[in-house]
């Protein structure tokens, strides 16, 4: 009976953007029953992209980045105390203070976090972050505000970019280790990662590419760090931005589909079980999740972005309170983006879906283009620098399953360089942080290297 | 009075800067059209937040209170 979907007892496990935006979307579809929400973070759910930009540049404080609720979801909030496990068959959530918690629908939100310095002596020296939470921010924000001498950043993705970009803007010294040949490399392939490139070295960072950390040096407080050139940086701040890992460990004996890629699911957002057996009752939303996505060969998507978070949390709560036939798939298009060196970077698609790119609009010189990237003759994805405006057009293409190289549309003119070029997506094992997007899954025609 | 929150759906953001003209202490380009803005949203700010809201073309910004999660 599908009233009975909406009332009942509903248990959620991760307090951060998804969680919240489902607890919301719940009332919205009239769940009229118990509401819990578990977060391990003694915080309201926050919002984390400043971290990364309004927090370092002093524009605001990591502690007045609570979200807005859109509605009150009206649940009881289980804060600061982790899950460490799920019982499928008593259909109930462990908590770490040895309580537990019964629920007819589960969702698990349980998100990413900050991949830590692989060695923990180092990673524990005093000037050594990462940057994931609010107290992350704060003491990251506190240290630049000190000014240090120099800053190093390891890991030359869109956060350890974003770092960057946000000392530069302080005035401070900043060199970016990164394993790759150009930062963003993983994310935006080869041609785009030179302009990342060209614009870090142009703003005054001290960009070491195709080099990685071997030891970060102090006694007590962080001095230095080796690099595998043999050369030395001397700074007395380290970020370590080397991506994220997903909060899957609480679930290792729960019999649920989850690994270090994130927990499998179906379009509709129900989670599979280790015999990949989909659920009816236990829902994925947000980082966590790997989900197949139609027009990206039915591969299993992860993605670590805010708008999936919400876009993703929205479905589920629905189909957690409907009945079959009346659910919804979860087909929206990964889009992210970054502001970075003044410039605004937008993605839709998938980029690394990808073997040859044309510069649609703009140009690299102008530092204001889109990008779009195909898949053996058909639109996967676009990137725009400056451009946001054009990106809708785009995203229709990559729906429509447009060909490659795109024929002039939104623009009045010819597309200013239609040779088509390799997208120069590198195997994400030459990284130094995780992509954002990363495709899981399995392509007949395509050898993927399984990191 | 609890202080306001405010978040922009940069994932929608195009760079119209509706907002920067009417609450130009709250939002701020960074760039072009990098959207940069402060969250915690001051009481004489409010009503500019709440008209940026209504002028943004894509609909991006949420203006609210944050949740009350009850006895921290």
């Amino acid at each position: 009976m599908a009233g009975d979907l909406k009332d009942g007892l509903i248990v959620i496990v991760g307090a951060s953007l998804a969680g919240l935006r489902a607890a919301e979307a719940l009332r919205e579809e009239g769940f009229t029953g118990s509401l819990t929400v578990v977060g391990d973070e003694p915080h309201a759910p926050y919002d984390r992209p400043p971290l990364s930009k309004q927090v370092l540049l002093g524009q605001a404080t990591a502690d007045t980045l609570e979200l807005p609720m859109r509605r009150d979801p009206d649940a009881e909030w289980r804060l600061g105390v982790r899950a460490t496990g799920v019982d499928l068959l008593a259909k109930r959530v462990l908590l770490a203070d040895g309580d537990s918690l019964p629920y007819d629908r589960l969702l698990i939100a349980t998100g990413t976090r900050a991949r830590p310095w692989p060695n923990p002596e180092e990673g524990a020296l005093d000037g050594v972050f990462t940057l994931r939470t609010r107290e992350d921010g704060a003491g990251l924000a506190e240290r630049l505000a000190a000014r240090p001498e120099r800053v190093l950043v390891i890991g030359g993705g869109f956060t350890g970019s974003e770092i960057a970009s946000a000392c530069r803007e302080l005035g401070l010294a900043v060199t970016v280790a990164e394993r790759g040949p150009a930062p963003l490399v993983g994310a935006l392939g080869g041609t785009l990662s030179k302009l990342a490139a060209v614009m870090q070295r142009n703003h005054g960072v001290d960009l070491r590419t195709g080099v990685t950390v071997t030891a970060l040096n102090g006694n007590g407080a962080f001095t230095g760090a080796q690099l595998s050139d043999g050369s030395r940086v001397e700074a007395d701040v380290c970020v370590v931005a080397l991506g994220a890992i997903r909060n899957v460990e609480w679930l290792a004996e729960s019999g649920l589909a989850a690994g270090p890629r994130g927990i499998a699911c179906d379009a509709g957002c129900r989670a599979f079980t280790m015999y990949g057996i989909v659920t009816d009752d236990v829902f994925v939303a947000g980082d966590v999740s790997r989900f197949p996505h139609p027009l990206f060969g039915y591969q299993m998507l992860s993605l670590e972005h805010w708008g999936n978070a919400v876009e993703q949390a929205a479905v589920a709560a629905h189909n957690m309170v409907n009945p079959g036939p009346l659910q919804r798939p979860h087909l929206a298009l990964p889009v992210f983006w970054s502001t970075q060196f003044g410039l605004n970077i937008k993605s839709v698609g998938v980029p690394t879906y990808s073997d040859h790119v044309v510069i649609a609009q703009g140009s690299l010189e102008a530092r204001r283009l889109a990008m779009v990237y195909g898949y053996q003759g058909r639109v996967t994805a676009a990137v725009t620098v400056d451009m946001a405006k054009a990106l809708d057009y785009y995203r229709h293409l990559i729906e429509t399953a447009a060909p490659f190289p795109p024929p002039p549309g939104a623009q009045d003119r010819a597309i200013a360089a239609d040779i088509a070029i390799p997208s120069a997506v590198p195997d994400p094992s030459v990284l130094s942080h995780g992509p954002t997007v990363a495709l899981t899954g399995h392509l007949p025609d395509r050898r993927l290297t399984v990191v | 009075m609890v202080e306001m929150r405010t978040v922009v759906d940069l994932t929608r953001c195009q760079g119209y800067a509706q907002c920067v003209f009417l609450a130009p202490e709250v939002f701020e380009l960074h760039g072009e059209e990098g959207l940069l803005y402060a969250t915690a949203v001051p009481d004489d700010q409010v009503e500019r937040v709440r008209q940026a809201a209504a002028a943004c073309p894509v609909q991006a910004i949420l203006l609210g209170e944050e949740v009350s999660t009850g006895g921290r």
